[in-house]
């Protein structure tokens, strides 16, 4: 499987830049930049020089410093998401694909009044009841994004549960925890990884959406959504302000789809995600 | 003497449908009883579709009847306590049609006759797999096949694996739920030339369930005929069935596949 994913360019590609910007934004502290958040008005919009590689913006912080420091809390807030998702999707799927019946209805009902909503707007709508900040994003994003999981698992639970191998086990004498640990999570785990993958760069999209329209991250944070609804005043004169976090995002975003993509073909034999449409 | 495994007056409905939806009903099993001496090979025919396998994972103790119940010596395994079941369990074993399904792809083979071992024995991992390799043998592989992943076998290959797994735990009745009948006609011979050496060894009970009247014709101290959801006839052997079992044994016989060209089975 490893070596069948890696055959491919893009892959290797995406995986290059993904491992570059996971070091930048993990070891950020240790590089030497000056503080994302210092305030420094005698030095606003500076051009690229030697003390601001990529220039200030219009408070005088360095534009680098809240690159690199906005990956952390770009990533950061997308794996959070992705680690509450998958372990309340595949519980909630589970459940419901194995016990069924009225569980199964009751569960998928309410999956079913998560996903009537455009995920956007719904997101929009958690945001204005729980309040703005990183935490209520997270929260929002989780809420809105967890019934596609739940949905998937619970299919992948359904097709598990009448299969043979886990009859024979059972009749093999394996039950209850070491049922699910040996043979429905690692059955279950493959297809998630590559769903969660191929999600991760819409829920980047999302953070900074929801940053741009200053219902995320609140400043002085550094966030890629912020950074650009920051230089929105300044497009006309200082397009570069815009320009740098802008490609960051597309940059990140375009290489996990494409990673995403790799993964599915690697690992998805059966084209069980293929028809997804969002 | 009582019967070793037996299903007294089973049935079972299948719903359709959820809580919002009234479902049909469809009644699979309406009433069917079978006993599964000690030591017998009992043979189980009837039509796709009739109800077969159902009663056969009813007798395994993996589906429970809604009606009926099933006894394991003289007693309701729907009534017994955890350690009584473990018992029933480790004494009722199953080999499946599909022979690809019913490994887990991602587990080799010794891991997965291991699977019975660790959990009935209570031994390692490690000490499952060492154990799992005369077993292997016992079903005409080699020790060292313990290592391979389902992938690398063949389909009747992989079939042994799965008569090994039955073995491990030394049951007193397996299951054969269409155990041969995924796979060609050469490998099918083989697997049952198989399972008559390890009943002959052995003196296991089987139950063996299929839609092929001559797999079963060989094997089988007796015959039951399963139709409309009962068992409708039962008799000493096929051709004895075949006198006796009226149009459905008859549509059955008619569907047979000659053995020869130009031939008719059992005529």
């Amino acid at each position: 499987m490893s070596t069948a994913l890696l055959q491919k360019n893009t892959v290797r590609l995406s995986l290059v830049l993904l491992v570059i910007v996971g070091a930048v934004a993990v070891f950020a502290p240790w590089l030497g930049l000056p503080d994302p958040e210092e305030v420094n008005l005698a030095e606003k919009l500076a051009p690229s020089g030697p003390g601001h590689l990529l220039g200030t913006d219009h408070l005088g912080r360095d534009v680098l410093a809240r690159l690199v420091f906005g990956a952390r809390t770009s990533i950061g807030s997308v794996f959070a998401i992705l680690l509450l998702i998958a372990l309340f999707s595949t519980l909630a799927g589970s459940v419901a694909g194995f016990v069924g019946g009225a569980v199964d209805s009751v569960i998928m009902r309410i999956c079913d009044i998560f996903l009537t909503f455009p995920t956007l707007i719904l997101a929009m709508f958690f945001v204005g009841i729980l309040g703005t900040g990183l935490t209520n994003v997270i929260l929002a994003i989780f809420l809105t994004h967890w019934a596609w999981y739940a949905r998937i698992v619970r299919g992948i639970a359904l097709s598990l549960k009448s299969r043979e191998y886990i009859l024979a086990a059972k009749v093999a004498g394996t039950r209850g925890f070491s049922l699910v640990a040996r043979h429905i999570l690692p059955a279950m785990a493959p297809q998630v990884l590559v769903l969660a993958t191929l999600d991760i760069g819409h829920m980047m999209l999302h953070v900074a959406g929801l940053s741009f329209l200053g219902l995320g991250v609140q400043p002085p944070m550094p966030e890629w959504g912020v950074m650009i609804g920051d230089a929105r005043q300044f497009i006309w004169t200082e397009p570069q302000l815009m320009l740098y976090p802008g490609l960051a995002i597309f940059i990140v975003v375009m290489a996990f789809n494409l990673l995403g993509d790799g993964l599915r073909d690697a690992l998805d034999r059966s084209g069980m995600l293929e028809e997804r449409v969002r | 003497m009582t019967a070793l495994l037996s299903a007294v007056d089973v049935q079972r409905f299948y719903r359709r449908g959820g809580i919002f939806r009234r479902g049909e009903r469809l009644h699979v099993l309406k009433g069917a009883t079978l006993e599964i001496g000690r030591g017998k090979a009992v043979g189980l025919v009837g039509r796709s579709g009739c109800g077969k396998s159902t009663l056969g994972r009813i007798l395994l103790g993996l589906e429970r009847p809604d009606w009926g119940s099933v006894f394991f010596k003289g007693k309701d395994i729907s009534a017994k306590d955890g350690g009584e079941f473990a018992k029933f369990r480790k004494s009722v074993q199953v080999v499946f049609q599909n022979v690809q399904g019913s490994v887990n792809p991602r587990m080799t083979a010794g891991e997965i006759i291991g699977e019975p071992l660790r959990n009935f024995f209570g031994i390692s991992k490690r000490e499952a797999v060492e154990r799992s390799r005369p077993l292997l043998e016992q079903v005409g592989l080699k020790g060292s096949d313990a290592d391979k992943f389902p992938p690398h076998f063949s389909g009747g290959e992989l079939q042994r694996v799965c008569i090994a797994r039955a073995l491990a735990p030394e049951p007193e009745v397996i299951v054969f739920d269409e155990a041969v009948s995924s796979l060609d006609m050469v490998v099918q011979a083989r697997v049952l030339e198989l399972v008559q050496k390890i009943r002959d060894e052995r003196g296991l009970a089987f139950l063996f369930i299929s839609h092929d009247l001559r797999v079963v014709a060989g094997l089988c101290d007796e015959v039951a005929l399963m139709d409309g959801g009962v068992i409708a006839a039962r008799e000493r052997s096929v051709a004895t069935l075949a006198k006796t079992g009226g149009a459905t044994i008859a549509r059955m016989l008619e569907s047979l596949p000659p053995a020869g060209p130009g031939e008719r089975a059992f005529r």
